[in-house]
């Protein structure tokens, strides 16, 4: 396993009485894509900010290629890209101002500065709005020339913070490309989500966290497994719902969820259900099912379960 | 050379960029420019001639001269609310953010804001001077003085500009920051600007009096020579004008740059 570009040991961060990070560990091996997942609250933003520098922890310390995020801040951040949950640009100015404003302040002299822009514009479909007001830009443009900015020194590690959050489908395609162009060339990048579907389609690993913490890592294919597959019935009549759910309940051992007025769905953990049984169970117990399926779980079921929102039959 | 001179360098040359940023914002809203502009003429418009006409200068005079510096000083104090507002847009927006985990000079970011602000100052400083001459307000004590006076509009102007960082960086959310706007008005009125103080009940008279508005716009009549001078028995900052206003700047500065380049590097720690 090549070294880890970013490391993060025991990080706790608390605001009064909230305590937003309690020893978080994280690891992002050079090259890869890793999502942090976790429902609102959990601490993601807390720890991206810390890991650019942005916030200091009170315990625990961060490491982005080798440098400490504390003490050799300056050198962390020539290193790193961050586009936060809002579009960090300046709205008054055009697409191509803010780009050429911030690649001075990044200290390329001015003709790189004005050539960066310009290739960074065309490079990411921006070029048509290029010296127009951001003001006048829609959400998904915004959020690309957010994402843009932060790629004018070529970072080494690029922090996304909910990069799509608000778009609509297109956008969010057109942000995925971008960065998975960006892998392409070698760029670690970090990626907070709320979409399963966005870390499913972008992530080579996955670190779940919740209450500052995280509670299960792995590649989606991974945390898919370790909860098992999932079984859909479609029943006959709705009026069978509560029998079949207790059938299904004592086969799986957990409580079914209603994913339709005639449907359920149930996790089975560990293997060696067959297809058969289960529906010979359910004929014993007088439920006719149209459809009965076996599938791998979705990464929102994963993510579900691990953060324990409790799934049941409304 | 020491190890110190390039990060010199870099907090000159951001701070630089950043006056460039604000320079540039103007160039895409010349709607604020022409606002800037239309401010003044309605401000002498309202007060020289509409109040004015009804408003007794005190040791006689024309109100116009005894008005204009009271609209310099408004001009001056503006910067408070200016600079606020922009750097909490910046700090609510994410860009101060971005500033920050820039491999960028620290104290450039307050530095610029200020720089700009100066730049700015004194455009509108020329504008309301270039009202004032159009209706008939002039300086009579020749270009010492008169320098002296524009001097001291422009440093407590700064100084007042870093109060503005300060309190922007601590409001953090332009909305806030926009609903603070409206203070500023009865905060400069509440002073000898457009009308003289002594006719003020005892308590508002003192308020007025100490007001620093109150000092920058004596200081500004006594240098220019407009008519207005207190006179009797008056309160030491209106006796000593120039001396309040230069202990004023340095009283701010000492306090607000060392709060603001600190509440800067803090920010969100
Ligand atoms: N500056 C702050 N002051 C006080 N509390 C804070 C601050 N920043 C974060 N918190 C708290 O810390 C906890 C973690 O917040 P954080 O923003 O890291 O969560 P998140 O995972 O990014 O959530 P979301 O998905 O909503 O963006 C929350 O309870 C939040 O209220
Ligand atoms: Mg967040």
């Amino acid at each position: 396993m090549p070294d880890p570009i970013v490391v993060a040991e025991g990080l706790h961060k608390s605001f009064g009485n909230t305590h937003a990070l309690r020893g978080l560990d994280l690891s992002v091996p050079r090259g890869t894509v890793c999502g942090v997942l976790g429902p609102n609250g959990a601490g993601k933003t807390t720890a991206v900010r810390i890991l650019a520098t942005l916030s200091d922890p009170d315990a625990g310390h961060a490491r982005i290629a080798g440098y400490d995020v504390v003490r050799d801040a300056g050198k962390v951040r020539a290193r790193i890209g961050l586009a936060g949950q809002y579009a960090a640009v300046d709205e008054k100015l055009t697409g191509r101002g803010n780009l050429r404003m911030f690649g001075r302040l990044s200290h390329l002299s001015r003709r790189e500065a004005h050539r960066r822009a310009d290739e960074l514009l065309e490079r990411f479909g921006l070029m048509d709005a290029a010296d127009r007001q951001v003001a006048g830009y829609s959400g998904g443009m915004r959020r690309r020339l957010d994402l843009i900015t932060s790629l004018i020194l070529r970072p080494e590690v690029l922090f996304l913070d909910e990069p799509t959050t608000g778009l609509d489908p297109r956008s969010r395609g057109e942000i995925w490309d971008s960065v998975r162009e960006l892998v392409a060339e070698g760029t670690t990048v970090l990626l907070t989500t709320q979409y399963l579907d966005e870390a499913d389609q972008l992530a080579d690993d996955i670190a779940v966290i919740d209450h500052g913490q995280v509670i299960a890592t792995g590649t989606p294919d991974e945390l898919k497994a370790t909860i098992g597959d999932r079984l859909d019935v479609e029943l006959e009549d709705p009026a069978a719902l509560s029998t079949a759910a207790t059938v299904l309940n004592a086969l799986a051992g957990t409580e079914p969820t209603m994913t339709g007025a005639d449907q359920l769905s149930v996790a089975l953990s560990g293997g060696g259900f067959r297809l058969a049984d289960i529906v010979r169970e359910l004929d014993r117990a007088g439920v006719a099912a149209a459809d009965v399926r076996l599938r791998r779980p979705t990464l929102d079921e994963v993510f579900l379960r691990l953060t324990d929102r409790k799934e049941t039959v409304r | 050379m020491t190890a110190l001179t390039p990060r010199l360098r870099w907090t000159f040359s951001d701070g630089l960029t950043l006056v460039g940023r604000e320079l540039g914002r103007l160039r895409q809203e010349p709607g604020e420019l022409v606002a800037a502009l239309v401010f003044p003429a309605v401000m002498v418009v309202l007060f020289g001639y509409v109040f004015g006409s009804a408003i007794q200068v005190p040791g006689g005079g024309d109100y116009r001269e005894y008005l204009m510096p009271g609209l310099f000083s408004m001009v001056t104090f503006s910067a408070v609310m200016a600079v606020m507002t922009r750097v909490a847009t910046d700090a609510s927006r994410g860009v101060m953010d971005r500033f920050r985990s820039m491999p960028m000079a620290r104290l450039a970011v307050p530095f610029g804001q200020t720089g700009a602000d100066s730049l700015i100052g004194l455009l509108m400083l020329a504008i309301m001077v270039g009202a004032g001459l159009l209706v008939g307000w002039q300086p009579h004590r020749g270009l010492l003085p008169t320098a002296g006076a524009f001097l001291l509009l422009m440093v407590l102007r700064y100084a007042l500009s870093w109060v503005g960082v300060y309190v922007g960086l601590a409001v953090k959310n332009d909305q806030v920051a926009d609903a603070m706007v409206p203070l500023f008005l009865p905060f400069t009125m509440l002073s000898n600007s457009f009308v003289p103080t002594d006719g003020m009940p005892g308590w508002l008279r003192f308020l007025a009096d100490w007001n620093p508005v109150s000092a920058l716009t004596a200081a500004s009549r006594e240098l220019f020579g407009n008519p207005g001078a207190p006179s009797g028995d008056v309160a030491w900052p209106l006796a000593h004008p120039v001396a309040t206003v230069l202990l004023w700047s340095a009283a701010l500065l000492v306090v607000f740059v060392p709060l603001s380049v600190r509440a800067y590097n803090r920010g969100g720690r």
